[in-house]
């Protein structure tokens, strides 16, 4: 199939051999499991259980809140021990909400929904029904909540699903091992969400250093009939970046500020659709996932099947431990991922790989001044100005970096990779991102606090004015009432005094 | 365990550095500089020497006047670049105060006074050459021919450094006049240009190096073979070379045509004169030319159209240096000016309109 | 020469009568920057910035007497708005000062009394006589009044809680000189 050109793009050295030939092994049972109520992006979790409660494999602890969110289900068997703040898998280190469940080992299932054999007799608003009720977001990393992604279709016009087996991140290798070891369940999940999202065209995307991967899916996707193709993309990081992804694949270019849905392709992870298919055949809500642990300061990397809340700590363990020190621990891939602020945090739904990796692997050095190559921007494969941004922001000018498109960035790190100079331009880049949504926060609180502070002050003058009127009028009612009251006492005297002067000309009248 | 976090990804890098970038070209200079040494003797190995070695302590001066450290920006390699680059477009049996002068204004006027490495306007190397060109147009303008170490004519050690530090140049019986300046200097006195190239050196000679001029100017070929080797190692993209080269040599073919007695050919403009110097290694310098591709090639395009015009109308018989620092003035503008389209919007900037979707 | 003297002369004349007649029946009388600089600023009348009110704020913004970064509720933003308006340049990049605040009620303190509740000029107090009051911290935007009035200094103003979703990354520390 003719491939469309992408700009830009670096080749890391991958070391995927450090763990590509490692079958999937399963993580005995953990000690603890950490559950935090966020795991994806949208409003957090409620949770629906108590501590002390006793919890099957598969219940519901959480359930979703509002349009964007997502249910969180017990990864086995035993009790609520703790519902509180823990430290999160985020490079703040800050706490968020977590439900610990001390497991008791009897692994024990909760009833489940109804396996379905045909997923024809479902309508898709009950496949999106059924996928949100097991918890399922998208396990690429972006975990974002699958259901509402598969009801795309019901506003824009779709006719193709793109599924992104790229994996173009260094040293990952989970979802090469899913499409070599499960590519019939992969195949079967794609199958169920191009029916449930009505379109047509089926392409799966594996990027050429995952021969047998490609093999693998190809041998499955026969079994099908449709139109599903199986397409190598050259190997080129960050190949599997949605909008790229889709580029390459089908020519179309995202405009910027929309979703690839807006130019009818919806972009799925493999081992998402591996989840939509244990979801709707067995029933079976998202409680664990594949994870790469890898870096060469792990002893033996492992692609493992990880119950979610396992502590990064017990996986390193798994793996034979830490070699030396690393220089970072890394949730994601190196490339994108985000650095962890200890191993005592979980896995959750987004994380694709632990790497532990050394100061060889990371080669950092100290920043030195900016020599204008232009490397930076020959790889930046969204067509922007590294160099001319990260002057901004160095100088605190957020409208000129904002100006120079630095929120059209993805922060793949292509330019941080190349950079010369070892300027730590996404650094830069992310920082600008999160001032400025600070200041539109900032902005909107403003924008929301002058309205109150009016409201207020238009309240408190009219509870002053109704008080004047209202003092007002008791006045007048005060002065008309003193009024009255010397008008009638002023009428009963002359009364009184002309009493007998009337009687007196009564009786003259009558007489 | 907690672990450091003190910078965002990504945490891979690739194996690059200042230093190797500029240690690489340094490698690609390095054919041409031995055989020129060789070729113009002793004194031109004394000038080289005394011009790098002034480029470097000239740098170690002005980063201690501005206190910063001298680890490790002095050996970044960006000096002596700058120093060698300088060397290259001297006149080989220059004497020394020309190498110490140049080499001073190059790194404290051209690099620091504009804020150290990467702030600088104008190529430093160039305002060097052109200070000195222009102050002192007599010794930057004497040629001599070539009289390789070893062969009869070649100056002893002693001569030599009589030459390069005693003053001791014999003008008229040692100096001859590079390809450019004879061409320019018969034409003015009336002799067209078809005759004067006779008398010129051979292309083959100055293609080879075998020719009058200062160092870079000679050996085409070699340089050539550098130039080739930053575009295998992505030291440099092709932009910038071939749009000069192309544009220099489409010119000269033209207005070759159109009146050949006036002007040379594209051949003999690509290979005489330090055309081949420039478009590899001195417009290529990063900080002064722009960023992005397509100002790289308009930049290109400008150097090869300036070396062209002050070649056939100005006062100079070589137009390079003078074409580059004009270029370098535009740099930003055409940064400005010229960027790569962003992804998912038009050039002007707008979002793509929505098709293919609702 | 005295033709050259003689005609600048003249020019020079008439077009400083122009600009006097100008000056003198095309004046703006009332400065409507004043009015726009009051717009940018919260309206709260909390006086922390040590003039009665926004609208003498501003008046003191427009003839230099204060400097933008005078408000603190109004936090970077409005500083760097008010900048702008001016057209003078203002340095926040030290100015952890401006650092939001807002009002925290200690509920082992706080008496019910409904003072504070009266007194905020976002309603961001809520509670009920003799109920236990709390501040929303979405909006309230740090004037401070409430502190004053509250009986028992139950009320203390701390700074705003980074929460994950409110978290950044933080700038780059650089060496480099420029």
């Amino acid at each position: 199939m003719k491939l469309f050109r992408v700009r830009g793009g670096v080749h890391p050295d991958y070391r995927k051999e450090l763990s590509s030939e490692k079958a999937t092994v399963p993580f005995p049972l953990p000690q603890r499991l950490y559950m935090p109520l966020q795991q994806h992006i949208g409003a957090p979790a409620e949770p629906v259980v108590q501590v002390g409660e006793r919890v099957l494999k598969g219940q519901m602890i959480a359930r979703s809140t509002g349009a964007v969110s997502a249910p969180v289900h017990a990864p086995t068997s035993g009790i609520v021990v703790d519902i509180g703040n823990h430290t999160a898998p985020h490079p703040s280190g800050l706490p968020q909400r977590t439900i610990v469940i001390e497991p008791d080992g009897k692994d024990e299932w909760a009833p489940l929904p109804a396996p379905v054999a045909d997923h024809l007799s479902l309508t898709p608003a009950d496949i999106a029904k059924r996928v949100a009720e097991a918890g399922i977001v998208g396990l690429g990393g972006a975990t974002f909540p699958s259901a509402v992604k598969l009801d795309l279709r019901s506003r824009c016009r779709l006719d193709i699903l793109l599924v992104n087996g790229a994996e173009c991140e260094p040293y990952l290798t989970c979802d090469d091992r899913l499409m070599r070891e499960h590519a019939d369940e992969v195949m079967d999940g794609v199958r169920i969400m191009a029916y449930a999202l009505e379109v047509q065209t089926v392409l799966i995307a594996i990027e050429d250093n995952k021969p047998q991967a490609l093999a693998a899916m190809t041998k499955a996707a026969a079994t099908l009939d449709g139109d599903i193709r199986v397409i190598g993309v050259p190997v080129r990081y960050p190949m599997g970046s949605e909008r790229h992804l889709t580029l390459a694949l089908t020519g179309r270019e995202t405009p910027a500020r929309k979703l690839t849905a807006d130019i009818g392709v919806v972009v799925h992870n493999v081992a998402t659709a591996r989840a939509v298919s244990q979801a709707i055949r067995a029933g079976r809500p998202l409680i664990s996932r594949l994870v790469t642990v890898s870096g060469s300061a792990v002893a033996e990397p492992k692609n493992i099947e990880v119950p979610l809340g396992t502590h990064v700590s017990e996986l390193i363990a798994f793996c034979g431990g830490l070699t030396e020190e690393p220089r970072r621990i890394i949730s994601g891939g190196p490339m994108m991922g985000q650095p962890l602020p200890s191993t005592a945090v979980p896995v959750i739904k987004g994380t694709s790989g632990i790497l532990a990796l050394t100061e060889a692997e990371t080669n950092e050095r100290p920043a030195q001044p900016c020599i204008r190559c232009g490397t930076c921007v020959s790889v930046c494969p969204c067509g922007l100005v590294p160099v001319e941004m990260a002057a901004f922001i160095r100088k605190e000018n957020l409208e000129g970096a904002q100006a120079s498109g630095v929120l059209d960035c993805v922060s793949c790190g292509s330019c941080s990779y190349v950079c010369p100079s070892h300027i730590p331009l996404v650094h830069y880049f992310n920082y600008a991102k999160g001032r400025i949504n600070a200041l539109e926060r900032d902005k909107r609180k403003r924008d929301l606090v002058k309205r109150l502070v009016e409201a207020r002050a238009e309240r408190m003058e009219k509870i002053a004015k109704a008080k004047r009127e209202a003092l007002a009028a008791k006045k007048a009612a005060a002065e008309a009432a003193k009024a009255a009251k010397a008008a009638a006492e002023a009428a009963a005297k002359a009364a009184e005094g002309e009493q007998p002067a009337a009687a007196a000309s009564e009786d003259k009248a009558s007489a | 365990m907690t672990v450091l976090i003190d910078k965002s990804g990504p945490y891979a890098h690739a194996p690059t550095s200042v230093q190797r970038t500029m240690t690489l070209v340094l490698a690609a200079l390095l054919p041409a500089t031995a055989f020129n040494i060789w070729l113009f003797g002793w004194p031109a190995l004394f000038l080289f020497a005394l011009t790098l070695v002034t480029a470097l302590l000239t740098e170690a001066l002005c980063l201690r006047l501005l206190g910063r450290p001298t680890s490790p920006t002095l050996w970044d390699g960006s000096a002596a670049l700058t120093g060698w680059l300088l060397a290259m477009s001297l006149p080989p049996w220059a004497p020394w105060w020309i190498g110490v002068v140049g080499s001073f204004v190059a790194i404290a006027f051209g690099k620091h006074m504009f804020g150290g490495i990467g702030q600088n306007v104008f190529n430093p190397a160039m305002v060097a050459r052109v200070a000195l060109l222009i102050s002192f147009p007599v010794q930057m303008t004497i040629f001599t021919r070539p009289a390789p170490i070893g062969q009869a004519g070649s100056p002893g050690l002693i001569d030599s450094l009589a030459i390069t530090f005693g003053g001791r140049f014999d003008v008229d019986a040692l100096s001859a006049a590079s390809a450019l300046g004879h061409v320019k200097t018969e034409l003015s006195r009336g002799i067209p240009v078809t005759d004067s190239i006779a008398k010129a050196p051979e292309l083959m000679d100055l293609a080879l190096g075998m020719a009058p001029g200062s160092f870079g100017e000679t050996s085409a070929v070699l340089i050539l073979l550098g130039g080739a080797f930053l575009l295998v190692k992505r030291i440099i993209s092709w932009h910038i070379p071939a749009a000069m080269l192309g544009t220099v040599f489409v010119l000269g073919t033209v207005f070759h045509a159109i009146d050949p007695g006036r002007y040379p050919d594209g051949l003999f403009h690509l290979l005489s004169g330090a055309t081949f110097l420039g478009a590899f290694f001195i417009a290529t310098d990063y900080v002064t030319s722009p960023v992005a591709k397509q100002g790289q090639l308009v930049y290109g395009v400008g150097v090869g159209l300036l070396t062209w015009i002050i070649r056939s109308y100005a006062g100079y018989p070589e137009g390079v240096a003078f074409a580059v620092l004009l270029m370098n003035a535009m740099t930003p503008l055409i940064d400005r000016g010229l960027r790569p389209r962003v992804f998912g919007r038009t050039r002007r900037g707008e979002p793509l309109p929505v098709k293919g979707g609702k | 020469m005295l033709a050259a003297v003689g005609s600048l002369a003249v020019l020079g004349a008439t077009l400083g009568t122009l600009l006097g007649i100008a000056a003198r029946y095309l004046r703006v009388d009332e400065n409507p920057l004043e009015a726009e600089i009051e717009a940018l600023l919260p309206g709260s009348q909390c006086g922390q910035c040590g003039y009665a009110g926004c609208k003498q704020a501003a008046s003191a913004l427009v003839s230099g007497e204060a400097k933008p970064t005078m408000c603190p509720p109004g936090g970077r933003e409005t500083a760097a708005a008010i900048a702008a308006k001016l057209g003078v340049t203002v340095d926040l990049s030290g100015a952890e000062e401006m650092e939001p605040e807002i009002a925290f009620i200690n509920e082992d303190i706080c008496i019910g009394c409904m003072r504070c509740f009266q007194e905020c000029t976002t309603d961001a107090i809520v509670g009920a006589p003799k109920q236990m009051h709390t501040v929303i911290g979405e909006v309230c935007h740090g004037c401070g009044k409430c502190v004053e009035v509250c009986p028992t200094e139950a009320v203390e103003m701390r700074p705003v809680p980074v929460t994950l979703a409110s978290w950044h990354w933080h700038k780059p520390v650089s060496r480099m000189v420029h």
